[in-house]
């Protein structure tokens, strides 16, 4: 599904941003993509879904070899995946519905197929009653639910979180990990990066961490611990 | 399509001051270059009105026989350079003095004998009223026998050509300046409008639209825009030359192909430029 292979990352100026990473994530896994700040989490998000090239080393996504991707297959590859940030990063001037339809649109989905499609994944997202809302009025939790809905949408099978609930407080944190925890347990792979290692000890779920570039803990290759080393 | 139309009218009225403001630009960068226009057009007019003056005289000797001349005026209307050749026998010549120069009139009344001789009035076809053209004509004219002398006003003419490619030049000097400056203001404004719709371009990119998607409605917005700024243009030009005319002097205006073709430049930069300005967008980030 995902696999890094020996990978390096440097960004042209500043230094190595990953150091020889190697991991494989099977599909329909929970894993967690842990480290301080800096340590090259959002990076690895980031050559999966090719919005920076890979420096060496070989990444493969859902049969994208993405360091040999060409620049025009790259939509393709996006299509593939579902991406979520911890800023939204929602189209203000629009609606969650049209939010979400938006990137149906994009791929040119069939026009009389989309509000249905809208529709469900709103509705599985718990936001079906504010599809009129936009985001100005929607509160951050609900924000993240139509960012994560219009991740879905395209029934990827990888979902990318990077610090999903990073802007969020307590209840909406759980609101939305439970929801991205529902998403994974019907069958899509989810991978999120995070700080919260409260949600990362209270899942049983692969952890992956970084330090300074390097992975320097896998739990599904490694000693279990008793807890992150993150402090 | 559809889409990218909606996507592009979308724009307009998400952006209404930017879009109007775009629309200004390019309408005001196109009076320029239209009031430039109208000034070469007027000059074109101008030109062409005095080379209509443009005419070779060819003197006949005295007693030619009538059926030598009407012969030779057919030969001449023949050439290719030709527009007309009207024979002017001595009578009509005095006949024309005698209404044209009031002043002499009873000098000419008391003539006991016609001075004038007869003549041959040749003017030329349009493009071919040169200082080459006509002393090639006049060349020619010289040699048939009947002919006594040719005349054309050899200075004049001269200086009509030195006129018209000193008007060619700055004209086009000029006009490709302006539409320069106006293809660089044009292009800032329509890459404003690309860098102010940067964050949902990123966003487009993200969810997995291809640069074929993001870039339509630009280009359509684009082309929209740069076709009203022109259809401003051409508005804003009909005014100036309706204040020039009543305050000024008598001039003319664009014909329709003319005007079209401002309003089809707008469009093409608006088009062209919105697919400079995304195409580098795109290829930046
Ligand atoms: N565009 C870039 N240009 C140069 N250096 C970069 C760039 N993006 C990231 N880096 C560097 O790469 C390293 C890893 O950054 P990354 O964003 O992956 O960290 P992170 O683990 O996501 O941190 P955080 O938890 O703060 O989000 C950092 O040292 C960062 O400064
Ligand atoms: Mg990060």
């Amino acid at each position: 599904m995902i696999k890094f292979t020996n990978v390096f990352k440097a960004f042209p100026k500043g230094g190595l941003a990953l150091k020889d990473v190697s991991f494989h994530i099977a599909k329909g896994e929970f894993v967690f993509l842990t480290g301080h700040s800096g340590a090259g989490k959002s990076t690895v998000l980031k050559l999966v879904y090719a919005d920076e090239p890979v420096t060496s080393g070989e990444v493969r996504v859902s049969g994208f070899n993405v360091a040999e991707l060409r620049p025009r297959d790259v939509p393709m590859l996006r299509r593939r995946l579902g991406i979520v940030f911890q800023d939204f990063r929602l189209l203000e001037d629009r609606t969650a519905e049209e939010n979400v339809a938006f990137a149906l649109e994009v791929t040119g989905a069939r026009r009389s197929s989309i509000p249905a499609r809208v529709m469900r994944v709103l509705t599985q997202v718990g936001l079906a009653a504010k599809a009129q809302a936009y985001p100005r009025e929607l509160s951050g939790g609900e924000q993240q639910r139509v960012a994560i809905a219009r991740a879905l949408v395209n029934e990827p099978s990888v979902l990318l979180a990077d610090e999903p609930t990073g802007n969020l407080d307590e209840r909406a944190t759980r609101g939305v990990f439970q929801l991205l925890r529902d998403i994974n347990a019907s069958g899509t792979a989810v991978v999120m990066a995070t700080h919260d290692l409260d949600l990362v000890r209270q899942a049983p779920y692969r952890v992956i961490e970084l330090q300074e570039g390097a992975l320097v803990y896998d739990s599904a290759v490694d000693e279990p611990r008793d807890q992150a080393a993150t402090p | 399509m559809n889409l990218t139309i909606r996507e592009a009218l979308l724009a307009f009225r998400r952006a209404p001051l930017l879009s109007a403001l775009s629309v200004t630009t390019i309408a005001f960068s196109l009076f320029v270059v239209g009031l430039f226009g109208l000034v070469a057009v007027n000059l074109q007019d101008a030109l062409r009105g005095v080379a209509e003056r443009v005419e070779i005289v060819a003197y006949l000797l005295p007693g030619t026989p009538i059926e030598s001349i009407t012969l030779a005026e057919k030969d001449i209307e023949a050439f290719p350079e030709v527009h007309s050749a009207v024979y002017v026998s001595e009578d009509s010549a005095l006949a024309r003095a005698r209404a044209e120069l009031v002043e002499f009139r009873d000098v000419l009344q008391e003539l006991e004998r016609n001075p004038l001789p007869a003549s041959i009035e040749v003017k030329l076809k349009p493009r071919f009223r040169d200082a080459e053209h006509v002393n090639d004509v006049a060349d020619r004219l010289r040699g048939f026998g009947f002919v006594d002398d040719v005349r054309f006003g050899r200075d004049w003419v001269e200086k009509l050509d030195r006129l018209r490619q000193v008007a060619a030049a700055v004209g086009l000097v000029v006009g490709a300046a302006f539409a320069v400056v106006a293809i660089i203001i044009i292009g800032t404004t329509i890459r404003m409008a690309v860098l102010q719709r940067s964050r949902e371009i990123a966003i487009m990119r993200l969810v997995g639209a291809t640069n074929g998607f993001i870039r339509r409605p630009f280009l359509l917005q684009g082309a929209i825009k740069g076709m009203l700024g022109g259809l401003v243009a051409v508005g804003l030009s009909y005014g100036a030359y309706t204040l020039i005319n009543r305050w000024l002097i008598q001039a003319a205006f664009f014909s329709n192909v003319q005007a079209l073709a401002i309003v089809g430049f707008g469009t093409l930069i608006g088009f062209f430029g919105s697919a400079a300005s995304v195409g580098r967008h795109l290829r930046r980030v």
